[in-house]
């Protein structure tokens, strides 16, 4: 094992789908000369010269278009969009065509489309750049939502998306980026269609994914310091769900708490409650609580933005009065 | 440009010039059958026809080959008759029968063959200029020698995504061959209530795309603009947009009552049929015989009534099978 920052992993799992199949490229804004706002592909573009690594134009909705008609040709492409904020420009194509080709088409044409961008809150960059909406991507059907919270995730999760047969959105948290972790060297290919559990426990469920994860992590380190034993589900995968997963966890502790940063209204953690209503109602000692991000666009002082986002302690304050309400 | 009108001698292959009457007719007939069968509640949802517009379909496809691909619009019969896929899959996709062309799945809006690189059928106004441009790339990284022609109207010229797109393809050199269909109305609303500027060629222009603008209700002009664009943009010179300055004959869809344009512009219009001014050059010109005419018409009647009998006897996609494809298996 080795340490590796969560960009790095990114990186190194670009590197080695561009090495591995010549039908990979990589276009978006920024991506190439610049290197990625994020870093994730410094130095490709040097490696692999320009045909691969593509610059665009800033025109979401054409260049996820081309990348869904490049992948009809017979590519692979990865499509940087740089965050989720712009994603919104190209919703047309991901809902319209991505998401509709194959079924509309009659089973004809297969849509192997990567597409990874940054999302959440955190950096104190104001409500345009705070979103948190793979919840939305997750109610799409036709295409897969995959959260990597880990560097070994955000390797391996990229390397099967580019695998799979129809179209994947990479949702990859901002704050991660320098996040440090614990890595394979030879690290591949993970699944992409189970929850882990991170932490395991036998008081209460706490289920999370993405930026979150590493708040709820902290959340359990202190229950357990008052002898509550929480067990933290990483989700992973938002579409298609792994429900069995959620619902073994619940079985086992009668209790969840759901944290998400995204509003609570109409959210992803609706969906979640909604399947443990579903599944486990029985199995439940107390209502199914979620902490999720405030309804407000996020602002931009930090006492404030932290007060919009699900935090450790509020988790833990969430927790307690399900244990004792 | 038509050379062989203005020069008064038909350099024309009689093979050829009786081809296109044939196909342009094919759509004209497979049109006035839906309109039939809408009324008869056999076809459901959007209908939107191609009548007044056939000679731009008709005249385009003679440039591409079967390695090109074609993105098409919600208003795609024509362009899917004449590519070759079988009226009757067309038909019985209109019925909305697993026989269709997209399983029934797509209906008239959403024509697909994979055979015939046939993209659709999109039904998002600019939405198929991105794919279009995507395909392309996929053929320039791939090193192939293909065009893909990419169907919009006039409505999508309004849209970003028809700026973005023209750009990405000529900043990239992409072989995309922008077909441009304006037939003065998106859906109710006239090019100039719409756009300042409504010479569309200049804004292919300004995106540094070359242009021109074609007769669309003349299959021969249309045939050859095609085919000198496609073989620019086959080169590999980067694309090329065209635009046929053509007109609907029928309403936008089955439920436009068309207030927004007055009766005798449409019966201006009318006088243009490019079916029928062709079939005069064709006369005119000594090509066609009564009893050819004669001889095209019962085969394509024969045709659509082939068709509608294939969609009538059809099989409904089973319910089971809703949730199919999906995703792939």
């Amino acid at each position: 094992m080795i340490k590796m920052k969560y960009r790095e992993a990114v990186r190194a799992g670009l590197r080695e789908a561009l090495k591995s199949d010549p039908r990979v490229f990589l276009m978006g804004e920024d991506v190439g000369k610049y290197g990625g706002t994020y870093a994730c592909s410094h130095g490709l573009l040097e490696e692999f010269g320009p045909e691969r690594v593509r610059d665009t134009p800033l025109s979401e909705s054409t260049f996820v278009g081309a990348g869904i008609g490049a992948a009809l040709g017979g590519m692979r492409p990865i499509v940087e969009v740089m965050t989720v904020n712009f994603s919104l420009l190209a919703l047309d194509q991901i809902v319209n065509n991505a998401a509709t080709l194959r079924h509309m088409s009659g089973g004809q044409f297969s849509v192997p489309l990567v597409v990874r961008m940054a999302t959440g809150a955190g950096r104190q960059v104001a409500a345009q750049h705070s979103h948190s909406l793979e919840g939305w991507y997750a109610h799409i059907p036709g295409i897969k939502v995959v959260a990597p919270a880990t560097p070994a995730d955000a390797k391996g999760m990229l390397l099967t998306a580019l695998r799979e047969p129809d179209p994947v959105f990479i949702f990859e948290h901002a704050m991660l980026y320098p996040m440090e972790g614990e890595i394979d060297e030879q690290a591949g290919p993970v699944d992409i269609s189970k929850a882990a559990v991170r932490r395991s426990g036998k008081d209460v469920s706490l289920i999370t994914f993405g930026g979150s994860l590493w708040k709820t992590l902290e959340a359990a380190d202190q229950l357990a310091l008052a002898g509550i034993e929480a067990e933290v589900i990483d989700l992973r995968v938002l579409r298609p769900l792994d429900t069995p997963a959620i619902l073994a966890s619940v079985r086992k502790t009668h209790r969840a708490v759901i944290v998400d940063e995204a509003w609570r209204t109409g959210s992803f953690a609706a969906e979640i409650s909604a399947q443990i209503m579903e599944g486990a109602f029985y199995d439940l000692d107390a209502p199914v609580a979620r902490v999720c991000g405030a309804e407000v666009p996020i602002p931009y002082p930090k006492h404030l933005e932290d007060a919009a986002l699900p935090q450790a302690a509020a988790i833990v304050k969430t927790v307690q009065e399900i244990r004792h309400g | 440009m038509n050379c062989f009108a203005e020069a008064g001698i038909p350099d024309l292959d009689r093979e050829h010039g009786l081809k296109l009457l044939h196909e342009m007719l094919r759509i004209r007939r497979f049109e006035e059958k839906s309109v039939e069968l809408y009324s008869a509640g056999k076809i459901r949802g959007f209908l939107h026809l191609y009548i007044g517009e056939e000679a731009v379909a008709v005249g385009t496809m003679q440039a591409f080959t079967v390695d090109d691909a074609i993105v098409a619009t919600y208003r795609e019969h024509g362009h899917a008759l004449v590519r070759g896929t079988p009226a009757g899959s067309l038909m019985a996709e209109l019925y909305g029968k697993a026989s269709g062309c997209s399983r029934g799945r797509g209906g008239s809006m959403h024509f697909f063959d994979a055979a015939r690189r046939f993209y659709g059928g999109l039904a998002i106004v600019g939405g198929g200029l991105p794919v279009a441009v995507g395909l392309a790339l996929a053929d320039k990284l791939q090193g192939r020698p293909r065009v893909t022609a990419c169907f919009f109207g006039d409505g999508a010229v309004a849209e970003g995504e028809f700026h973005e797109s023209l750009n990405l393809a000529a900043l990239w050199k992409l072989p995309v061959l922008f077909l441009c269909e304006n037939n003065f109305y998106a859906m109710g609303t006239a090019l100039a209530r719409h756009q300042a500027q409504t010479d569309i060629t200049l804004k292919a222009k300004g995106d540094g795309v070359p242009s021109e603008a074609v007769d669309g209700m003349d299959v021969l002009a249309v045939e050859e603009a095609t085919r000198q664009a496609a073989a620019s943009v086959r080169s590999g010179d980067g694309p090329y947009l065209l635009e046929f300055r053509t007109y609907r004959f029928r309403a936008h869809s089955m439920y436009d009552p068309e207030l927004y344009r007055k009766k005798d512009e449409v019966e201006q219009w009318k006088r243009r049929d490019p079916i029928a001014t062709f079939e005069a050059r064709l006369r005119q010109w000594g090509l066609l015989t009564d009893e050819e005419k004669a001889q095209i018409e019962s085969a394509v009647d024969a045709e659509i009534a082939e068709a509608v009998a294939f969609a009538e006897a059809g099989p409904w996609e089973p319910v089971e099978d809703l949730t199919k494809d999906v995703y792939t298996p």
